[in-house]
């Protein structure tokens, strides 16, 4: 379910241009998450359930107000919440909207082997195609973030689409129009990151030295940005990775070594081809025959 | 084999162990074919060989583990031939500057030569790097088990032991159907011809000799 309407810059496993004579004329697009102003309610869970017809299946309380417990291939998005004891030996409750970051250098769609699962459009959002998915898992191994999810009912990995059918159409996601709080934003990457910086402004006069913008260059930055208390503690947040890169492992296995793999194989094919043409055949001939029967001849007398 | 005058002949392998031959060969072509598909983009039409990518993607480790059994028998039959002695290190050595197989400076070859040998640690390293690190990027079944950096590394681990793999055999395929002719009658037929033992394998050939007296075709 490609989206004409929307180009495509990046196209996983595929080496030649993908189709992009529409520029984006607004620009790449971002969705702008204020820790700060979220209550946890979890309507962007319920907007996201509905608006893209998942149902996970009905889990049991693991004790917290996080439910489901994670991800899901049924679940986008996950208000993870986390109880802080900050220095002062008060409580802060974090609540970190998790989910797909759509980063401008996705590891996932490096790491997919299947032409078309995954795209980056334009806009900056980076889509699953699961009609081309087959179902490896690389995604997994290639996400700095730990968001695809296998679906144990097709075998497909599936993630936030940032409602890209919704974008196309000039519509905000479907997580956004459900929030009440304005925790939750959209608009250009560059409106997103104007506002933040108000927001950051007034968390820090308001006590929050270390509040800032979450939009890590290790890759490339994202589409999705948070505005964090502590910015310099992500990991507060359920984790959030302080400084998110593609693994090394991942760079060196599909990066620079696999076309240089897919040489040395031809390389040796070739090789083989002209050792033929030059050496030629290795022949037993009437000879080794003849020598090899006087040997016989001997054992046998 | 095309030469009839020849009336004796040696055998070099059993029935059982040419059928699980090819058994190893087939499978490793499907293998081959199924996983280089998912290694490069330039390379995902061969998985149209095998149904398509995400049948590539289900079949391949079922092939993977059936080349597995099949390789395991094949060294457990060829294993203790294949120990690296001083003849063998000496004539890999020797072998470029030879100008002839008849060289004196070659020592003589056993049942398998110095580079079979070499071959076969490879292809038994290769196997091994390919059959721990399936497992652990095997998604259906295994992967939840491992941490993600464990299944990050045994990705790069599996390509790069898949690419050896694959490099070798082109390597063996050749000489064995190209190059040194007389070869795959010993793994289709289950036979060499004095001749061909004699000028290749010589302290094989007269090993065999001494054993016991080669069995002569009825023909």
């Amino acid at each position: 379910m490609a989206l004409q309407s929307l180009d495509i810059v990046r196209r996983s496993a595929t080496t030649t241009p993908s189709p992009g004579v529409r520029g984006p004329a607004t620009g790449e697009v971002a969705k702008l998450i204020d820790v700060s102003k979220c209550i946890g309610c979890k309507a962007c869970q319920a907007a996201c359930m509905e608006w893209n017809d998942l149902r996970d299946e009905i889990g049991t309380c693991n004790g917290t107000l996080q439910n489901p417990p994670d991800l899901t291939a049924q679940s986008w998005t996950l208000m993870r919440f986390t109880e802080y004891e900050n220095p002062k030996g008060d409580l802060e409750w974090l609540i970190r909207k998790d989910g797909c970051m759509h980063c401008a250098d996705p590891g996932c769609l490096k790491a997919c082997p299947a032409p078309g699962a995954i795209v980056q459009y334009a806009n900056g959002i980076v889509d699953f195609h699961q009609e081309n998915c087959i179902g490896c898992g690389y995604c997994i191994a290639g996400c700095p973030f730990d968001i695809p999810r296998i679906s144990k009912k097709d075998s497909k990995a599936y993630k936030c689409s940032l409602c890209s059918d919704r974008v196309a159409v000039g519509l905000e996601p479907a997580c956004i129009k459900s929030c009440p709080t304005g925790a939750l934003m959209f608009g250009t990457k560059e409106d997103m990151k104007q506002h933040a910086e108000g927001r950051v402004q007034d968390l820090q006069s308001r006590g929050f030295d270390q509040a800032g913008l979450y939009d890590p260059g290790g890759v490339g930055g994202t589409h999705v940005m948070y505005v964090l208390q502590h910015a310099d503690q992500p990991q507060l947040y359920s984790g959030l990775p302080a400084e998110p890169h593609i693994s090394a492992a991942v760079g060196a296995w599909k990066g620079f070594t696999k076309p240089m793999a897919v040489a040395g194989i031809a390389l040796t094919a070739l090789a083989a081809l002209f050792h033929y043409l030059r050496v030629g055949p290795n022949d037993t001939t009437e000879e080794d025959e003849a020598a090899a029967a006087r040997e016989l001849e001997k054992n046998h007398g | 084999m095309g030469d009839t005058a020849h009336r004796t002949v040696i055998a070099r392998y059993t029935e059982r162990e040419r059928v699980n031959h090819w058994i190893l060969a087939i499978a490793f072509v499907l293998a081959a074919l199924s996983g280089l598909a998912l290694f490069h983009p330039s390379l995902y039409w061969m998985s149209s060989l095998v149904g398509g990518g995400t049948w590539s993607r289900i079949l391949h480790p079922f092939i993977g583990l059936v080349m597995t059994v099949s390789f395991v028998l094949l060294a457990l039959a060829v294993g203790k031939h294949n120990r690296m002695e001083e003849r063998d290190w000496k004539w890999l050595r020797e072998m470029p500057k030879a100008k002839s197989h008849d060289d004196p400076r070659l020592p003589e070859v056993g049942r398998y030569n110095g580079g079979q040998k070499i071959l076969f640690m490879v292809l038994v390293a290769s196997m091994a790097l390919l059959l721990l690190s399936g497992i652990v990027i095997w998604r259906s079944y295994f992967s939840a088990y491992f941490p993600i950096g464990v299944i990050r590394l045994a990705a790069v681990v599996h390509a790069l032991a898949g690419f050896v793999l694959v490099c070798s055999i082109i390597g063996h395929a050749y000489a064995a159907v190209f190059w040194v002719t007389g070869s795959m009658g010993a793994i289709t037929r289950g036979f060499v011809t004095p001749g061909w033992a004699w000028r290749h394998h010589r302290a094989w050939f007269r090993e065999n000799i001494r054993a016991a007296n080669p069995r002569t075709r009825a023909d």
